[in-house]
């Protein structure tokens, strides 16, 4: 006999407890105002629109340098989480194991049209996760998925003895 | 060559170019120095910014704002007057961790300026002689009329 399902309680609570840890501790997260929604083990960075995000108030428009820590602020956690997720799938990441963050060797974006007075989207992909290094490509959008309005590609160093 | 604004005038928009721009502002940016297309700017140490939690180092994204605002005003001061700028790409090369509680410089130097794109490097420091971060970029420029 199989061992029955855990509940779906328990699998979306271990999960989202995982991804409130990994997010919640980080204060620039919390400047930005970011948010992360889950779908499985998908996520989405949400960057609800506010005006201390502007960088050209005639435009207006979203700073870059706003724009580009939305974006490297979701490939850090996207790789983070894309690491930790069979340990904790497994219940083996306690709620007191320490913070251990990928930590950013280099980070290019690419600006491809002006980020509007609306909530911004993100997702990163991370096209290859090795022991030490990772390399991690994310994209921006607002009103339409298709429409990117920036995009960026970075290298990760990841901690040592990771979990 | 196209009648040029006075210095004073360039460095009245510059000032204007980073006190207007709310995020800047909510950085807590100062710029410091400028000049035919040099720019200093300062970002003080905030507890806001932290990026890792367990070290208190600020967040990459941080950074790379002080150091995208850097090189536009840096742009923005070129002796060729833009009349607007905006970044097209800039990539950060992350040397070591900031050093908490210690003000961050930029430094920026729009080295090449074309009719339509401008090319921008940038150091940031802590105080200590090693780099923190070094940047490059290009910006797209509305030129004078």
């Amino acid at each position: 006999m199989r061992a029955p399902p855990e509940p779906v309680q328990v699998v979306k609570g271990r999960r989202d407890a995982a991804l409130e840890r990994l997010v919640g501790g980080v204060p620039f997260i919390a400047f930005l105002g970011l948010r992360f929604d889950r779908r499985g083990d998908e996520l989405t960075s949400v960057l609800p629109f506010r005006d201390e995000l502007i960088g050209n108030p005639i435009l207006p428009a979203l700073h870059g340098g706003a724009t580009a820590g939305f974006l490297e602020a979701t490939a850090i956690v996207e790789l983070a989480w894309t690491a930790m997720w069979e340990e904790m799938e497994a219940g083996r990441i306690g709620p007191d194991a320490p913070l251990r963050l990928p930590k950013t060797i280099d980070f290019t974006v690419d600006y491809l049209r002006s980020g509007l007075p609306r909530d911004a989207y993100a997702r990163a992909r991370v096209n290859r996760s090795g022991r030490r290094y990772a390399s991690v490509h994310v994209e921006a959008w607002q009103d339409n998925r298709a429409r990117l309005f920036a995009q960026a590609t970075g290298h990760f160093l990841m901690p040592e003895a990771a979990q | 060559m196209t009648p040029d604004l006075t210095s004073a005038a360039r460095d009245e928009i510059a000032q204007r170019f980073i006190s207007a721009l709310p995020y800047a502002k909510a950085l807590g940016l100062t710029l410091v120095r400028l000049g035919d297309g040099m720019a200093e700017i300062l970002m003080p140490w905030n507890v806001q910014l932290v990026g890792d939690p367990e070290t208190g180092v600020i967040h990459g994204g941080a950074v790379f704002a002080l150091m995208d605002t850097c090189a536009g005003t840096a742009v923005m001061s070129h002796a060729s007057a833009p009349r607007r700028t905006a970044t097209l790409d800039l990539r950060i090369d992350y040397m070591r961790a900031a050093m908490p509680d210690r003000v961050i410089t930029a430094r920026a130097e729009c080295y090449h300026i074309t009719r339509t794109v401008a090319f921008v490097r940038a150091t940031a420091t802590d105080g200590d002689d090693r780099p923190i971060a070094t940047a490059t970029g290009a910006f797209m420029i509305e030129p004078a009329p």
